[in-house]
């Protein structure tokens, strides 16, 4: 499967995105937060720099807000990297926050990861579990990550093979399976080990995410009896209406219904808590965002210099962070997050 | 096409009230009750739901609680076996009902 970009769709230029999103669409998410006093919205304190080190990636998935894929070649470059690390050296952010595309395909991954790690700094790999085993360059990663004390978060849509393998492609459950029994034989996921392996799942279609407790219970129960698996929490997370999953909303017949349900399903109480007002989105290029997915609409920070060139947090904190339709995506039902619900 | 069904008619559902509020009101405080959190589960509850719309062949409901169930958290099998429990009892119904015709057969009969 090629990427949106690589086959030229139309919802691969962001522009043609949010033109799908306003088009018949009323109900504008910024008149809703400003109903209950949010907006514009601001940041409480940015505690998490999330870094996307590049858009390559060994799975093409079927929902990916990235448009990852093989065939994306944009990656963050040692230069851009050094300058993340100046930032983080000489301000109090605590949270160092790794996505992609597959992070660990950075060939300057291993060296940030010691860097960041040097500074004091709490560490998140967003690991899509199969790049443990896609060369045995990576076979040691689990290990690697152990001795700095990583926090490894994997995407899991599901605890049976034919839902996760229909979002993430043929074979995909069973090599998690392994990569997670190897995460969990350095030492991920077990008791007082104090290495953090939690998986994130998302639907794999057009309905909204469950309570995370229960589905936590429920993917516990199922990883453990037949798989030996063991891990610490379970992030739940809406598929956002962008990128891939958006044409797959339109493709299917499901958009409409699905915007209405995530728009009837606004909560104050989520939007009190969204991931925008703490965490700062590092594009592979050093451009600043309000978050990933802001990231991958091309919808870059106002308000304040969007770019590391001129990074400055007093103006980061003041900004007005920019919103959309796609927002309504976090703020519905329970709330979502890269950390899972909020609510 | 003209159809006796409409699948956007289930998003209209709350309208039946523009007729007669006052019991509507009352229907829809009972039926949110009925399904929140209690003995069961709102997710057992929402299982029952899909099989009882299946036996009483509702589409509205179908569509609905395939939803609500998926959302929940439940799986295809979990689907299909609620399905199944609806099919059971609508077809042992039937069958049940096979005693009668012998009770009768063998009363007539020589």
């Amino acid at each position: 499967m090629k990427s949106l970009k690589a086959a030229g769709h139309p919802f691969s230029v962001s522009t043609r995105q949010l033109a799908h999103l306003h088009a018949g669409n009323s109900d504008q998410f910024s008149r809703r937060l400003a109903e209950i006093g949010l907006s514009p919205l601001k940041p409480t304190q940015i505690e998490i720099f999330q870094i996307n080190v590049g858009k390559m990636c060994n799975q093409t998935c079927k929902h990916c807000h990235v448009d990852a894929g093989p065939d994306r070649k944009e990656i963050m470059t040692r230069e851009t990297l050094t300058q993340c690390l100046e930032i983080l050296a000489t301000h109090a952010i605590p949270v160092v926050d790794i996505t992609g595309g597959a992070p660990e395909m950075n060939p300057h991954f291993r060296w940030f990861v010691e860097e960041a790690h040097k500074l004091g700094k709490h560490i998140i790999d967003r690991c899509n579990l199969t790049i443990l085993l896609a060369n045995p360059k990576y076979h040691d990663l689990p290990q690697f990550l152990a001795a700095h004390q990583v926090e490894v978060v994997s995407s899991l849509p599901h605890y049976t093979a034919m839902r996760t393998d229909r979002q993430r492609g043929d074979g995909v459950f069973e090599k998690s399976i392994r990569a997670m029994q190897m995460l969990n034989e350095a030492g991920y996921g077990q008791e007082n080990s104090g290495l953090e392996l939690n998986l994130v799942y998302n639907p794999t279609g057009a309905i909204l995410p469950g309570p995370q407790g229960e589905l936590e219970e429920d993917f516990k129960r199922h990883l453990y009896q037949e798989h030996g698996i063991r891990f610490n929490k379970l992030y739940v997370i809406t598929n956002m209406p962008i990128s891939r999953f958006l044409d797959f909303l339109v493709v299917s017949g499901n958009y409409e219904a699905y915007m209405q349900k995530l728009i009837d399903a606004f909560n104050p109480s989520a939007a009190m808590g969204v991931m925008c007002r703490n965490t700062l989105s590092i594009g592979w290029d050093g451009a600043l965002y309000d978050c990933d997915f802001n990231q991958m609409l091309d919808i870059k920070i106002k308000d304040a210099p969007a770019h590391l060139d001129d990074f400055d947090l007093d103006a980061l904190s003041q900004r007005n962070i920019q919103v959309d339709q796609h927002c309504y995506g976090c703020t519905a039902g329970l709330g979502s997050s890269c950390g899972g619900q909020v609510v | 096409m003209e159809t006796y069904y409409n699948p956007a008619d289930l998003a209209k559902f709350g309208s039946i009230g523009e007729f007669d509020k006052e019991l509507a009101d009352k229907f829809f405080t009972y039926y949110g009750d009925v399904f929140k959190e209690g003995a069961l589960t709102a997710r057992e509850k929402s299982l029952i739901a899909l099989a009882v719309a299946h036996a009483i062949q509702c589409p509205y409901c179908i569509d609905a609680y395939t939803q609500d169930t998926l959302e929940k958290g439940c799986n295809e099998e979990q689907l299909m076996e609620a399905v199944h429990v609806a099919a059971a009892i609508r077809g042992g119904a039937s069958l049940v009902h096979g005693v009668q015709m012998m009770n009768h057969a063998k009363k007539v009969l020589m």
